[in-house]
């Protein structure tokens, strides 16, 4: 919003340049965010919060500075002839019979004024109205709606003129619109009104939308010789419903909105009267025709100086707390002791208690000054219960080599459906199509991200990103954390010193693992139950106690090319939701093994049929404490080894804590182990 | 090897490993070497004189010649060697077949001539060990200027380290992390933040609406929480006063993807509420915190601002710290604080007591106790801190934008 800083200084005498004005202004919060043009055009861009529409204009700042620099403000006081007299026509409107105005609206229409100049010359404004509304980029008109915006601009109050002639019937009535009428506003477009639309209307139609924009057809023109003069108070909530309803953001109705001067109406009117009879000539028709439906009074505010302090940090003298109360129009009067009743002025209707005054106060002494202090607290840091365990994912995959990621929670319907079959959490109002629905996986903005880095020649990639998934059951929404991983590219950063590898399942399931090796649990096994975006022979699931908490693998070749991926990606989803109702791993110290471990290597021939697992669980059911792993060793398939099977060097380590292990009890064991995996179908090579 | 053989009795045997070797280089240097203990027949003191001196000076000569740890081992096991060595022979050669009464001299001499023949052997192994252990640290020399083998770290993402960091300032100050849905109702996000329906401060946050909401009441609509102030109630409802809360997520607008917008970002929130929170406090709190952020030379400066669930609100301006607050750089402007010095960091203000009143019942009486709360944006802040051009780097995470806040 643009305002003329001499215009301001019309009504104050400021003590300062406007460079110093503009920083005073924002330190009381009406924000000057930059300033154009020399001398008498110097204009400020200002920023005016949306509770202040008493500030948005060059009257109610020249308040604000003269409240800040203690300077006296000037009145508005127009200057009007007395009203003719003579009129030598009869009927509406003229000084015999005042021109009729009802409200039917008192909800709606607290206040209607008006006024009436006849015989006037409309044409183009007078070179100082057209150069200060050229300053704001306001364009000039003619000179009776020249007026209003000027006014509008001056002291915020908007008002209208229509063409006197042009009401039908002779009067004006304020009433919802009827179903089915239709009203052509200035901006030329035809509007179906509603019932729940207020409007200015004449004998027959609407002729304006209330506190939104003027009709069309009554506007004033070339051919106007007669004026009616507007300036109502409109309820502030049925405005911005209509303006909304009409997508029509007016600068009157964003002032209406937010509240208009209730005890303004006759002044602007006779403002905007006095500046088209200086440039217009015209007469002046009677007294301000001034209808009231019901009153907007202010009740007085209770302010205990106490508060002032309470709430603020720091002590003010009562003095200064009238002082700025009263430079800013607020009227107190002196109750018991520390406290005052204070009438609040009509044009400030974001004042209703006694915090807002304790705020005028605060900002007027300025937020500076008052003293800085840190609070004592006598409550406890509770952590969240799932910050720790957000935090130790989050420091394994960095330590891991993950790079996080930050990417938009929207997708696509297809998309979303492809990578889910949660029911989809659609947006009413998407930015487009591509971001109608909240995601309800990961793992299509893990590919998005793989797919960007790709093809950008960025290859080997390690990504992960932690976020809400989100999914309706019935009316509601459900939000669950997730975290997804994307891998692709070389295992080993290339060098000189080492042959790279490709990235392959089991350096994903190495670092799901890891992952997972953090929560407390009695069991974690893998099976192939994966979404059917993943390899089929290449993918897992990890089920922890009984509980799916995470997917993995390569993407399956034909979804990596429908998103034109050039080379084998890998994805991990991990279900936080579920991972977190486990703790995380305790730790224990044990004391360090005295005695010396027993190793022992097997080189099986094992069916294809068999897995790992079989084999690992095999051993361990066999419940020998002394155990304490079994690792596979070298694995190998092909040339002397028969089809079908596959060789399997396993190694076993043996230990008590309690002394050394003699041969014969290593030999025992694993005889017994050797037997189970015979029973397996396993037949032992060598030893 | 050198260890364990060293650490073996002298004339033990080798490492199994070697052993063949060693036997024949033995058999190598009895046919080469001249010197062999010649068995006595003269048992006087000039003849013992003359026959050790012959064999210290075979056995000087055979030490200077040893030159590696191999040549040291077949030495030893010359000299040494229970079965076949030197001092074996000197056992069986002179003492064994000496007369009794020379014996005792013998004897003597025999041990004189063993210790030195131990000393010498242990001498050159000292010495032989020396000069290889030189070599082979030569031989393993490498070029240290080649480039080292990496394994990548992980790097935070820059809002995230920005988020944390935030966070990690609060909770030294003894505030708890609290967490709330992105998806909220109307309620929440709005009326009992002192957001009445159809208040024109609702304009101020362009909401993306969940869809198919219209059958319900309005405050239990659903919408994407356009700031993180919902948890700010939903706190308060479920915890008393004292309370001192930051409150971090991923908030929504309906703006679209710019260089300076996203439609979804991350906001820090904090509030703190007890019997006697002042104005003075937020200020406090909040000049303790950007300095402890972004170092302690920063200043604050609070103005006044709107914001309908404080009063009075305050906007927090800090001296750039990308310039130092002089708004340019040596000639050049300071673009991101737009050469004014300052740089605004967040919203905030004292809670406004109609915000307390949808908590009362809990025991929020604004009469009683008095709260400050404030809100950030993280994205921004990272922005303007690292100098980030495009908003939207940050969301496309490009591995070569993310490098650089490794």
């Amino acid at each position: 919003m643009k305002l003329s800083a001499q215009w301001i200084r019309d009504f104050v005498e400021v003590p300062v340049d406007n460079r110093r004005l503009a920083e005073a202004l924002t330190s009381v919060g009406m924000g000057v965010e930059g300033m154009a043009g020399q001398g008498e055009d110097t204009v400020f861009e200002m920023e005016i919060g949306t509770n202040r529409p008493d500030a948005m204009n060059h009257y109610g700042l020249a308040r604000e500075a003269s409240a800040i620099y203690d300077v006296r403000l000037r009145s508005l006081a127009p200057k009007l002839p007395p009203p003719s007299a003579n009129a030598s026509s009869s009927g509406p409107g003229t000084a015999a019979a005042p021109f009729p105005i009802a409200i039917e609206d008192g909800e709606g229409c607290a206040r209607f004024t008006a006024r009436i100049l006849r015989e006037v010359r409309v044409g183009a404004s007078p070179a100082k109205i057209i150069r200060r509304l050229a300053s704001l980029d306001q364009r000039a008109i003619n000179n009776a709606v020249d007026a209003t915006n000027y006014v509008l601009w001056e002291m915020g109050k908007p008002t209208h003129v229509f063409d006197l002639d042009l009401l039908a019937g002779g009067k004006i009535i304020v009433r919802r619109a009827r179903e089915g009428e239709t009203l052509k506003t200035l901006d030329g477009v035809d509007r179906k009104l509603s019932g729940e639309d207020l409007v200015v209307a004449d004998a027959e139609k609407p002729v304006a939308l209330a506190g939104t924009m003027g009709g069309f057809d009554t506007m004033i023109t070339e051919r106007t010789r007669n004026v009616l003069i507007e300036s109502a108070w409109w309820d502030p909530l049925i405005v911005r419903k209509m303006s909304r309803r009409h997508g029509l953001h007016t600068d009157a109705s964003h002032r209406f909105e937010r509240g208009a001067d209730f005890e303004a109406t006759v002044l602007s009117c006779d403002r905007v009267a006095e500046l088209i009879l200086q440039s217009g000539g015209g007469r002046l028709i009677g007294e301000p025709i001034d209808v009231i439906a019901r009153r907007i009074d202010q009740a007085p505010v209770e302010l205990r100086t106490p508060e002032v302090q309470r709430i603020l940090g720091a002590r003010l003298e009562e003095t200064e707390i009238v002082r700025i109360l009263r430079g800013l129009g607020f009227e107190l009067v002196a109750e018991e002791a520390e406290t005052f009743a204070v009438q609040i002025p009509s044009w400030r209707l974001d004042v209703e208690r006694e915090i807002d005054l304790i705020e005028e106060i605060a900002r007027l002494y300025g937020y500076d000054k008052i003293p800085n202090r840190l609070p004592a607290f006598s409550g406890s840091v509770i952590e969240s219960p799932e910050a720790a365990k957000d935090r130790k994912l989050r420091t394994t995959l960095l330590a891991l080599g993950y790079h996080e990621t930050v990417s938009l929670n929207f997708l696509s319907h297809e998309e979303a459906e492809q990578f889910s079959d949660v029911p989809i959490i659609e947006i009413e109002n998407p930015l487009s199509e591509e971001a109608s629905v909240m995601h309800t996986s990961l793992v299509p903005g893990m590919l998005t991200m793989l797919a960007y880095n790709l093809n950008r020649g960025n290859d080997n990639l390690r990504l992960f990103e932690s976020a809400k998934v989100f999914a309706a059951v019935g009316p509601a929404a459900v939000e669950m954390k997730r975290i997804a991983m994307g891998a692709t590219g070389s295992a080993l950063t290339p060098s000189v010193h080492q042959a790279s590898r490709p990235f392959s399942f089991f350096d994903l399931k190495g670092d799901v693992e890891s992952l997972l090796a953090s929560f407390a649990h009695k069991s974690l096994c893998y099976d192939a139950e994966t979404a059917d975006y993943y390899h089929p022979g290449r993918s897992a699931r990890a089920v922890m106690d009984g509980e799916s908490v995470a997917q993995f693998g390569q993407l399956h070749p034909a979804t990596a090319a429908t998103r034109k991926l050039r080379q084998d990606v890998y994805i991990a989803e991990l279900y936080l939701d579920r991972l977190y109702r486990r703790g995380l791993r305790e730790f224990a110290c044990e004391p360090l093994p005295r005695y010396p471990a027993v190793e022992r290597d097997f080189s099986f021939l094992f069916p294809d049929s068999l897995a790992f697992e079989q084999i690992r669980r095999a051993c361990y059911d066999l419940g020998l404490r002394e155990v304490r792993s079994l690792l596979p060793v070298e694995i190998f398939r092909g040339g002397s080894i028969p089809p079908g099977t596959y060789s399997l060097l396993l190694r076993l380590t043996f230990q008590a804590n309690d002394r050394t292990l003699r041969e014969d009890e290593v030999a025992h064991w694993s005889a017994q182990i050797m037997k189970a995996w015979e029973a397996l179908g396993g037949t032992l090579r060598s030893q | 090897m050198l260890a364990s053989a060293s650490g073996s009795k002298a004339g033990g045997a080798a490492a199994k490993g070697s052993l063949a070797t060693a036997v024949a280089s033995r058999r190598e240097l009895r046919e080469n070497v001249a010197y062999t203990v010649s068995k006595l027949k003269d048992f006087s003191a000039a003849a013992l004189d003359q026959a050790g001196e012959q064999l210290l000076r075979a056995l000087a000569d055979e030490a200077l010649a040893v030159q590696n740890e191999s040549g040291w081992k077949t030495f030893r096991d010359r000299w040494m060697a229970r079965k076949d060595g030197v001092l074996t022979w000197l056992n069986d050669g002179w003492l064994k077949a000496a007369p009794p009464e020379a014996k005792r001299q013998v004897g003597q001499r025999v041990n004189e001539l063993k210790r030195q023949v131990e000393q010498t052997v242990e001498r050159t192994k000292q010495r032989v060990l020396d000069s290889s252990r030189s070599d082979r640290l030569e031989a393993e020399r490498v070029d240290l200027t080649l480039p080292g083998i990496q394994r990548e770290i992980g790097v935070e993402h820059p809002i995230m380290k920005t988020l944390h960091g935030m966070l990690a300032v609060f909770r030294d100050l003894g505030y708890s992390v609290e967490e709330g849905p992105e998806i909220e109702t109307d309620y929440y996000n709005f009326e009992a933040l002192n957001f009445p329906p159809n208040h024109p401060a609702r304009d101020t946050q362009d909401t993306l609406f969940i869809a198919r909401q219209q059958a319900k009441p309005l405050r239990e609509q659903l919408l994407l929480r356009t700031h993180t102030s919902p948890v700010q109630i939903r706190t308060m409802e479920a915890k008393q006063p004292p309370i001192r809360i930051v409150i971090p997520g991923r908030v929504y607008r309906k703006d679209p993807s710019d260089a300076s917008h996203s439609p979804m970002f991350h906001q820090i929130e904090g509030l703190a509420v007890d019997s006697n929170i002042t104005f003075g406090d937020l200020k406090g709190t909040l000049d303790y915190a950007m300095k402890a952020f972004f170092g302690s030379s920063v200043k604050t400066s609070f103005r006044p601002s709107f914001f309908p669930f404080t009063e009075p609100s305050a906007e927090l301006m800090v001296s750039c710290f990308l310039c130092a607050g002089k708004g340019t750089h040596g000639s050049a402007p300071c673009r991101p604080c737009k050469q004014t010095g300052w740089i605004e960091i967040l919203g905030c203000g004292m809670v406004d007591p109609n915000v307390f009143q949808f908590v009362r019942h809990n025991g929020y009486d604004p009469e009683r106790i008095s709260g400050f709360a404030f809100g950030m944006g993280a994205d921004r802040i990272a922005l303007l801190r690292y100098g980030v051009e495009d908003m939207q780097l940050f969301f496309e995470n490009d591995v070569r934008f993310l490098r650089q806040f490794a």
